[in-house]
């Protein structure tokens, strides 16, 4: 009888420092000590606290372990598995360096409390490879009663009224996009679930595939009886091999359990899908190059209309939902459509996972009800700004998104609200930046970004997003203009309004909004050639300051260009000429007497 | 699956498994496993009362192991926390005792007098 489960996150944040082979000594120390029979190690999908991993919960007391190294296995087996003593100093403390070790259950802590997860529902609660575990948790039963109490259009009317909108991005309302599906009236249809994500940043769809990958199935099951699909493809980027590999797994168990194939609960309906590989390209992820890519062709967008929900793919109608907007679904059929509509806002109805990242303390993924402020998720729920930073501003939406500055903070999320204050959704990325970044250059890497992942098939963005990068360049290089910023200002609005699919329509974003929020640092890089951050190196200058210098020679030690020199005990100078502004001279200086300017 | 009681067989076999990970613990059942309770027995103890816990679908219950108490010479010792109510500490715990106490204290209510520190050490 197993009185004790041990759950490892088995995402790719905690595998990458080595949960795997955590759970894999854990398992061997507690058969040697005897425990075999009275304690299970469950490997689990993603607990959302990816900066403390790796993480692991011991339950039934509900213990949260943080920073598990492979060497504290004996310990923890014989301390608290045998023995029943929580070892405190590997417990997961709220504030660092707190002497407290009294922590609240898991539920109660900063992260968790203000969270309300349903698409993360299962992540860390169940086995993502064994179907059983996603049975036990009500897993199936919504396709379940789908299939066997409801008709194709009461399904579509569920949806609709349940107002859940797209977590890929553009939030097109999902109920709607299965309609339109529907009433074409043709024997092939098809589902396909976009697991192309593509933001940096953003890791969302990645943890739901690796933590619940059976309720995206079953949600495409779901959709396939709505609107008469019999064939479901999964389009997942190959450089996610937990995601696939899990995925997998789940598909061969639901076929062997007849969850997939023909005639589910005996219902006549019949439904099967099956993994396509992308290879990492970001346009990939726009829906038509999409379906371009899974045809066996060369990832690039087509015009619309037509729309994949009347000509898709291989020409048959299609709808294609992303991997969160899936993950949502069988807790609506559960719930009812009125519980998911009781949470959100007006336009936007339901919870929405952010994948937090850049300067914030507890990076991670949070699912929230949307309506909740940027404040809240970034210091009640993120922790704040590490080092007592200043807060700067917010980048949602990645590529495609905006900046967005402090004086929005308490501005409710939703998708309506996003795009009016310039920025967007987008999948849920949500990168925190502090006084020590420039937004220029976060402008500048974000199109470098788009500048090399740019299909090349029309001009406004092959060529429109280049002119855009190089006049960034010009701009953190110094030499700059004021009316670059007015000549950029324009390229803008020509590209959003000339390029062919969401990925050159969006591009500007970045640079409009911080052209907007932030146009006094791009005048202070054109103006007065100088980078507020500190960030753009050929705007700095180090500089030592004579009276602080005790001619210790560490700077000139240290510097890889042997651009410092001075004799000892004298104070020493920089040769600008040579400086390649590393920052190293800084970083070892024990008097403080290197500056940056 | 050609069946919604198939599916529902799967579900109340598996049920129980991952109810230890949602288990409200309105009643915890605490036993002491520090090496003098171990070395008294406690293990036993332990395993009985999951297997109980488990038999008898008390979704209520959690039962967790806490190090040494003090008592060393009363081990197996065990603790009932019910809320709003005082805590009852079971000394000297058998296998053979849990179905006592399971029956009359945690499903009845009535804590088993006879084994209570107070009974045993009066």
């Amino acid at each position: 009888m197993i009185r004790t489960q041990v759950m490892i996150c088995g995402g790719t944040g905690c595998s990458s420092s080595n949960s795997m082979l955590i759970a894999d000594r854990m398992e061997e120390e507690i058969v040697r000590q005897g425990l075999g029979d009275e304690v299970k190690v469950v490997r689990t999908g993603c607990f959302g606290l990816c900066a403390l991993g790796p993480v692991m919960i011991v339950y039934p007391d509900g213990t949260f372990y943080s920073r598990v190294k492979v060497e504290d296995v004996p310990e923890l087996v014989e301390e608290h598995l045998l023995k029943g003593r929580v070892v405190d100093r590997l417990v997961y403390k709220e504030n660092e360096g707190d002497e407290n070790v009294e922590v609240p259950s898991l539920q109660e802590t900063g992260f968790y409390k203000t969270q309300q997860r349903v698409a993360l529902h299962n992540c860390g609660l169940i086995d993502p490879e064994n179907i059983e575990e996603y049975i036990a948790v009500d897993g199936y039963a919504a396709l379940g009663k789908v299939l066997t109490e409801m008709t194709p259009e009461q399904v579509i009317q569920v949806m609709k009224d349940s107002g859940l909108r797209g977590r890929g991005g553009a939030g097109f309302p999902t109920g709607l996009k299965w309609e339109f599906a529907a009433k074409n009236k043709v024997p092939q249809k098809y589902v396909v679930c976009n697991a192309d994500e593509g933001d940096p940043g953003a890791f969302m769809d990645r943890s739901v595939l690796e933590g619940d990958p059976h309720a995206v199935l079953e949600a495409m099951a779901i959709a396939g009886y709505a609107i008469g699909a019999n064939k479901g493809y999964i389009y997942v980027r190959a450089e996610y091999p937990i995601a696939v590999k899990r995925l997998n797994i789940a598909i061969g168990q639901a076929r062997e359990y007849g969850l997939l194939g023909e005639n589910i609960f005996d219902s006549g309906f019949s439904f099967d899908i099956e993994t396509r590989l992308g290879a990492g390209a970001f346009v990939c992820g726009e829906e038509t190059a999409l379906i371009t890519s899974i045809e066996g062709n060369r990832g690039e967008p087509k015009a619309k209309p037509p729309f994949p929900a009347n000509k898709g793919l291989f020409g048959q109608p299609t709808i294609i939902n992303n991997v969160e907007t899936l993950a949502n679904i069988p807790q609506i059929f559960l719930k009812g459509p009125e519980w998911f509509a009781s949470m959100g806002t007006e336009d936007s109805k339901g919870t929405k996972v952010f994948a937090l990242g850049g300067k914030i303390v507890n990076t991670g993924l949070v699912e929230i009800p949307l309506g909740t402020t940027l404040r809240e998720i970034i210091f009640d729920i993120g922790g704040g700004i590490p080092n007592g930073r200043e807060f700067k501003a917010a980048q949602t939406g990645g590529p495609s998104g905006g900046c967005i500055p402090a004086k929005f903070l308490d501005t409710p999320i939703d998708y309506g609200n996003l795009t009016r204050i310039g920025s967007m959704m987008g999948s849920g990325g949500l990168i925190v930046m502090d006084d020590t970044t420039c937004m220029v250059d976060v402008a500048r890497f974000f199109l470098d970004f788009t500048v090399d992942e740019s299909c090349g098939k029309c001009t406004p963005c092959r060529i429109g997003t280049r002119r855009l990068l190089e006049m960034l360049d010009k701009i953190t290089a110094g030499n700059g203009t004021l009316e670059d910023l007015d000549k950029m200002e324009e390229l803008c609005n020509y590209i959003k309004a000339n390029a062919m699919c969401a990925l050159g329509q969006t591009a500007p974003n970045p640079v409009l909004s911080t052209l907007k929020h932030f146009r006094e640092e791009y005048e202070a890089h054109v103006v007065e050639k100088r980078c507020p951050a500190g960030v753009c190196k050929k705007l700095l200058r180090y500089e030592i300051i004579p009276e602080k210098c005790k001619g210790c020679t560490k700077c000139a030690r240290n510097c890889p260009v042997g651009a410092i020199s001075g004799k000892v005990k004298e104070p020493h100078v920089i040769d600008q000429s040579k400086c390649i502004k590393c920052g190293a001279c800084m970083d070892g200086c024990k008097f403080g007497a290197i500056i940056k300017k | 699956m050609k069946s919604l009681e198939e599916l529902a067989a799967i579900r109340e076999r598996m049920k129980n498994k991952v109810a230890l990970r949602e288990a409200s613990g309105e009643i915890r059942i605490v036993v002491g496993m520090a090496t003098c309770g171990i070395a008294a027995g406690a293990r036993p103890v332990l395993n009985a009362l999951v297997e109980a816990v488990s038999k008898e679908k008390l979704d209520n219950v959690t039962v967790t192991q806490t190090g040494c108490i003090g008592m060393c010479r009363l081990e197996p010792i065990v603790e009932v926390f019910v809320p709003d109510q005082e805590r009852v500490t079971y000394v000297k715990m058998t296998p053979e005792k849990v179905p006592e106490v399971i029956e009359q204290h945690i499903k009845g209510g009535k804590p088993v007098v006879k084994y209570t520190i107070g009974a045993v050490e009066a």
